[in-house]
């Protein structure tokens, strides 16, 4: 399926974040899928409750139980899980902890509660728990699954996100959980994970991206790609560009080509048509802008097309192909 | 039909006292907010905008150079109405701290600042942004110096967190489990435990188990330092709560015509609904219109494909092409648009067109709130 080889051999998570109305989901479901070559297993995990993958997919709402929802175009089977923390903790304490009655009281004090809506930060420590938990699973001598991808909290909150065992390591300094949380953070900043971020050719999720590039790189966390999602190809040449974001495009060689092509131009068709330009051409120019700053963080690019019908399954296939051939999977 | 928002009727009303602009990330609800707070401000009204995370060149745009907890006045803006304009940005952990301050005697206030459980929860645990932002919402209406203030709602997972903060909290403050923490501090908590068939001693062994011994006795200690404050932190968390549901405040949902947002706004409508609280209506971002609609997207690509054969006229063909993607774009957000009015009948809507570039200048701003008022 490759015709190269992948940028990211020897990654197991593959976390996806990106500033929010980017399309983080669409690109994490495609990035799942490019993953499941032959033979393959990924898991695709969506932390936020908004059941964004089952819609996707167009199953059921995912319960708390990793369920088949895709072959992947190489053949490999895609997985999906939406981590529920309360769930998650439960889990948690009944495997590593035998807390038997005092377990259940804990529970029927609000405890349980108490850790995972009330006490803040919690939440994440538990949902960072279980992508770790899928990671390091084991299935005979492999791993259960050859790549988790991790649809991850917006870049305004994924480095706070991601860093939340290290507060705890603060807060903690001996102790469970605190060894919990070490080997958490020794998964999250080896290079057997990366953050990819996804953006749009707009200033404010360029903006954002440029800021959680810094702000994992300052937090020890590893940058991946930058995807950038939606991208439409320019359909008038530079010189027209120009001409049309400065208001001069040639109005009666517009019209007499509208004439040509059977299209009447009353009811100041013309006139709406130049404005469009205009307004496609001032878009060009900031996108070309927004490409030119995500150069300057010199990581691999992926560029993905806007879907003209939006995000249906096919849509999916179509974009994981795309990474593929781009050297994501 | 679905109603026209009149947000310029619900900003000129004097009994309209907070607008609350909330919605899914990546919306356009923080420049919503300022924007709304201009066109308030210029039309006579003493207002304060609560940002929370605004991108940096429309905190610029509005003179905010620091995220200082204070409101700074917008300079150059027309006070020929005689209203003004105030705009800060929320620093969650200074509020967080003045809170305790406000609440604790400054023994406890100290021992309180110097946890590090509460270090953490104060500055970065997300969740506390949610409550900061009530907390400081409650503030400045108390403060009463401004007769109307325009809040941003946090970027959060869900859009909902920060209805839920007040009531998270009351809950917490009742918490058996909090009694049980406290131990023999809070009269009650052993006798509790007994009546659940679990001794003292099995359940805080088991939280040892869990947590180590050390972070329990820091959390025992700062949950004793913060049980002399509870009783003043609830009865705010509760007064902002009931603040939010009286006439005085206006519920904006802000949206973009895209499935998830709308989708969003949708559980929003429904669950402001559900609380009581009174719904203003849906701002919907960024829709894009065509002053040439009466050139279907058909037409206009069967027309390109003509140009096209013959190879004349490629500027023509390719604003041909332009109009066809924009009416077939056109097309899906009304079908997105129309799936929600036909659920939400009753919620009036306002469309804002989309711009073709960021906003980062009060004429910017003053654009958008052209769009949103008119």
């Amino acid at each position: 399926m490759a015709s190269r080889e992948s940028d990211w051999e020897g990654v197991r998570l593959h976390i996806v974040s990106g500033k929010g109305g980017t399309g983080k989901t669409t690109v994490a479901a495609a990035l799942a899928l490019a993953l499941a070559g032959h033979g393959r297993r990924t898991l695709l995990m969506e932390v936020e409750g908004r059941q964004g993958v089952a819609q996707l997919f167009d199953v059921p709402p995912l319960p708390y139980a990793e369920r088949k929802v895709a072959v992947g175009p190489g053949g490999g089977d895609v997985f999906a899980l939406a981590v529920d923390a309360e769930a998650a903790l439960l889990e948690y304490l009944d495997m590593f902890y035998k807390l038997g009655g005092a377990g259940r009281a804990l529970r029927r004090l609000g405890a349980i509660d108490f850790a995972t809506t009330i006490a803040p930060g919690m939440r994440d420590v538990l949902l960072t728990g279980k992508v770790y938990e899928a990671v390091r699973r084991k299935r005979g001598k492999g791993p259960t699954y050859d790549a988790v991808v991790l649809d991850a909290p917006p870049t305004g909150r994924i480095t706070r996100f991601l860093g939340v065992s290290q507060e705890v390591a603060g807060v903690a300094k001996v102790g469970p959980i605190r060894s919990q949380a070490d080997s958490i953070m020794k998964l999250l900043s080896s290079p057997q994970t990366v953050v990819h971020l996804v953006t749009l050719l707009e200033e404010m999720p360029v903006q954002e991206t440029c800021d959680a590039v810094s702000e994992l790189t300052a937090a020890g966390l590893p940058v991946g790609a930058v995807i950038v999602n939606a991208v439409r190809a320019p359909l008038l040449k530079q010189a027209d560009l120009t001409a049309a974001a400065r208001g001069r495009l040639d109005r009666d060689l517009v019209a007499s080509g509208l004439q040509a092509a059977g299209v009447s131009t009353r009811g100041g068709v013309v006139e709406a048509l130049l404005e469009e330009a205009g307004e496609h051409a001032a878009r060009v120019a900031l996108e070309k802008s927004g490409r030119r700053t995500l150069k300057g963080l010199q990581r691999p690019t992926y560029e993905l097309p806007m879907l003209a019908e939006g995000v249906d399954l096919g849509g999916l296939y179509a974009l994981a192909e795309r990474l593929c051939r781009q050297g994501a999977a | 039909m679905t109603a026209r928002l009149d947000l310029d009727a619900v900003l000129a009303d004097p009994a309209t006292r907070i607008v609350v602009c909330c919605g899914s990330g990546g919306v356009g609800k923080t420049t919503t907010a300022a924007a709304l707070g201009l066109r308030a401000a210029e039309r006579g009204r003493q207002v304060v905008v609560l940002t929370i995370d605004p991108a940096r060149r429309l905190a610029q745009s509005m003179g905010l150079t620091a995220l200082d907890n204070t409101p700074r006045p917008v300079k150059d803006i027309d006070h020929s109405a005689g209203g003004g304009l105030h705009a800060m940005m929320l620093d969650m952990k200074r509020t967080f701290d003045e809170v305790v301050l406000a609440h604790a005697c400054p023994e406890r206030a100290a021992a309180i600042l110097d946890n590090p459980f509460y270090q953490s929860l104060s500055s970065s645990f997300s969740g506390t942004q949610e409550y900061m932002a009530m907390e400081k919402l409650g503030q400045l209406r108390a403060e009463d110096r401004w007769d109307l203030i325009v809040v941003d709602t946090p970027p959060s997972r869900s859009a909902l967190d920060f209805l839920d903060a007040p009531k998270r909290l009351g809950s917490f403050l009742d918490g058996r489990f909090i009694r049980v923490l406290m131990g023999g501090a809070r009269s009650g908590g052993r006798a509790y435990l007994k009546v659940l068939g679990a001794g003292f001693g099995a359940v805080t062994g088991a939280l040892t188990k869990v947590l180590g011994a050390q972070v329990l006795k820091d959390m025992q200690t700062f949950v004793a330092a913060l049980d002399t404050m509870f009783g003043g932190f609830r009865e705010r968390a509760d007064t902002t709560y009931r603040l939010l549901q009286a006439p005085g405040t206006a519920f904006v949902v802000v949206a973009a015509p895209e499935r998830d947002a709308l989708r969003e706004a949708s559980y929003f409508v429904e669950r402001l609904g559900e609380e009581e609280m009174p719904l203003a209506g849906l701002v919907l971002n960024r829709v894009h219109d065509s002053s040439a609609g009466s050139l279907s997207a058909e037409r206009a690509a069967a027309g390109a494909e003509t140009l096209e054969e013959t190879g004349a006229h490629p500027v023509a063909a390719a604003l041909l092409r332009l109009h066809a993607d924009r009416m077939r774009l056109h097309a899906r957000e009304q079908h997105l648009r129309g799936r929600f009015t036909a659920a939400h009948p009753r919620v009036p809507v306002v469309d804002v067109p989309a711009q073709p570039a960021d906003v980062h200048d009060l004429d910017g701003l003053r654009a958008i709130g052209a769009a949103l008022g008119a």
